[in-house]
């Protein structure tokens, strides 16, 4: 058993016998002639015979990728009738006397050297474009076919790196997964993976073409990006167990999605997604979540050498909130301090850091950082339907601050002309039991509370989640926390807000009754535990 | 000749699909137009000319765009960078 690692496209796993795919090799050679009327006509009748070609490969992947995906083909015709590629091409025939083949090969390393010299990522994985089109061209001018061997089973494809046009030669039910050595998250091949709902583990690195050879055995997981190559049985059963789960939650999907969350007898209820950094926004839509219940701003702050400005958060908020096209997105300002510390943040060291400075309190000892972020969360309101949420809440004082410091936030976007949304709700988490046992004074102050169930337990049971000599005092369904939930849900209500629970135990279906005969509003919910949370709702009768 | 500025707001900036799209409405006109980022130019019938630009999110550029059918060619142009970019 061997593994490589390299990155994963589609979420998905493969297991199955291995087909590595080998190109029709053509050498490019430079020949010389004196005819160069009739290679410019050899590169005409090539070039609309390679134009013909896509078209059809453009119809093939209408059909069954949709047209958004196959207008990369679309592309790919425009391409091979550009004027300056195309003036290139024969200029190199003409001024050096040489064949089609060879000039057409010079251009495509030019226009792909452009490319690949740009800034930015997206820019570069074009040279992958010129070179598939070039090789097109050049295997219409060499009379060959340009496709390799195409596979008769259904087989896990291992290449150095697929064209676009290669990927979808392809016969959908034929291939488990791709495995490539190269190529980029950002390539159309990796595009196309995804769309075609094919797993795809790209960028294996070279070793890992050397080792595979056909009809080995392997797994392609489209979650780790790791590919195993010959894997032992305990590997296969617990790939295969994996692929049934997979199969179930595809059920689940399919059974509920786009249902209500709604028990038997009519009570309804918000089931909103957790999510860690902008990348989750896939998952979220995917398990279709109402919304953004929690979004942890911390991972802009880990993730950083220094701290982010005010744009390179504006532009992430603002992409969430646009995903999210108009659902309610709550993002938490930043939680760093106990367990969560930046390195280039100097923070004293504290004997007791889950008391210590974390949370608002960090927010509010050292105002600018919150500022900047306060700053960026209302610029991006403009952009979608914003909540704003403050951890680590334990006396009104700290809300009074809080209210302050964003009314002047607000009056200085104003004054330099910068818009932001007035139907931006506030909001604070309960994940202390002074914020519930006080939970009737500080519900007028805000737009709605959400409880923080993990350190709500670890506060009020004074237990810490990280020993786990005390796992056993950590009791999750302890009465104490019970009421303290209920206590703030009941004083949210009488004043008219609305109440969530973005902890862990939102997710825990044995609660979810409980939770709503207490009238909680909303259960924000990791991605993958929607649709679990959702069959558990309308599986209820509370009458 | 007429010109517009237009400040792009395309997480992408503009990437095949529209250089692609601009490329097809510059060809339906006989007016040269042309597209600047700072002092480089290009053909906005040229495809890869345009996406070798690499105009990027937040960047301005100019189109220029001159002959004899020029209002209804900026007006199509502008109207596809407005709907795309």
């Amino acid at each position: 058993m061997v593994i490589f690692n390299g990155k994963g496209v589609c979420p998905a796993v493969a297991a199955g016998r291995i087909s590595v795919f080998r190109r029709a090799d053509i050498q490019v050679k430079r020949l010389k002639t004196d005819d160069t009327e009739a290679e410019l006509l050899r590169l005409e009748e090539a070039k609309k015979t390679a134009i013909r070609e896509l078209g059809e490969i453009y119809e093939k992947a209408v059909r069954e990728l949709g047209e958004a995906n196959a207008d990369i083909f679309d592309i790919h015709m425009m391409m091979l009738e550009d004027e300056d590629y195309n003036e290139a091409i024969a200029e190199v025939i003409k001024c050096q006397n040489v064949n089609a083949e060879y000039a057409v090969a010079v251009t495509a390393d030019n226009f792909s050297h452009m490319f690949e010299n740009m800034e930015d990522a997206y820019m570069q994985a074009r040279a992958a474009d010129v070179r598939d089109i070039s090789n097109r061209l050049i295997a219409k001018l060499s009379g060959n076919s340009g496709n390799g061997n195409i596979p008769d089973e259904k087989v896990i494809i291992c290449a150095d790196d697929l064209a676009p046009s290669e990927t979808v030669a392809f016969d959908k039910d034929k291939v488990l997964a791709f495995a490539t050595a190269y190529g980029s998250s950002n390539s159309h091949t990796a595009i196309l993976a995804r769309s075609m709902n094919v797993p795809a583990v790209i960028g294996l690195g070279e070793e890992f073409l050397s080792a595979v050879k056909d009809g080995d055995i392997a797994i392609a997981d489209g979650f780790s990006g790791e590919f195993i190559l010959n894997p032992d049985e305990k590997t296969m059963a617990e790939t295969k167990k994996r692929q049934q789960e997979e199969q179930q939650k595809k059920e689940l999907l399919r059974k509920l999605k786009g249902k209500e969350n709604i028990t038997a007898d009519g009570r309804r209820i918000n089931i909103f997604a957790n999510i860690g950094s902008a990348a989750g926004i896939g998952e979220v839509l995917l398990n279709d979540a109402g919304g953004i219940g929690l979004f942890r701003s911390e991972f802009l702050y880990l993730e950083n050498s220094s701290f982010p400005t005010e744009e390179e958060q504006f532009l992430v908020y603002r992409r969430v909130l646009e995903s999210m096209a108009g659902k309610k997105v709550i993002i938490r300002t930043v939680d760093i301090g106990a367990d969560k510390q930046c390195g280039y943040f100097y923070h004293e060291k504290e004997e007791n850091p889950a008391l210590g400075l974390r949370g608002i309190r960090l927010c509010l000892a050292h105002r600018e950082i919150f500022r900047t972020q306060l700053r960026a969360l209302y610029r991006a309101s403009a952009f979608g339907r914003l909540g704003i949420m403050f951890p680590m809440i334990t006396s009104k004082w700290e809300i009074d601050e809080i209210k302050s410091i964003s009314v002047q936030v607000k009056r200085e976007l104003t004054d330099e002309g910068m818009v932001f949304s007035d139907e931006t709700e506030t909001g604070i988490m309960i994940e202390t039991p002074a914020a519930a046992i006080i939970s009737d004074i500080l519900a007028p102050e805000v737009d709605f509370f959400s409880i923080g169930t993990n350190d709500l337990i670890q506060y009020t049971l004074a237990c810490d989640r990280q020993n786990r000599h005390v796992e056993s005092f950590c009791d999750n369904y302890h009465e104490a926390v019970m009421r303290l939930i209920e206590l703030a849900a009941d004083n949210a209500h009488k004043h008219g807000k609305w109440i969530g629970i973005c902890g862990e135990l939102a997710a825990d279906t044995n609660l979810t009754e409980r939770f709503l005969r207490m009238g909680i509003d909303e259960l924000s919910v990791s991605p993958a535990f929607v649709l679990k949370v959702r069959e558990k709702v309308r599986s209820l009768d509370l009458s | 000749m007429i010109k517009f500025e237009y400040t792009i707001k395309d997480e992408l900036g503009i990437h095949a699909r529209p250089a692609g799209g601009i490329a097809k409405i510059a060809k339906n006109f006989r007016s040269a137009i042309t597209v600047f980022k700072g002092t480089q130019s290009a053909s906005a019938s040229k495809l890869m000319a345009l996406m070798g630009l690499g105009v990027k999110q937040g960047d301005t550029v100019t189109v220029t765009v001159s002959g004899e059918d020029e209002t209804a060619a900026e007006a199509a142009i502008r109207e596809f960078f407005e709907a795309n970019l």
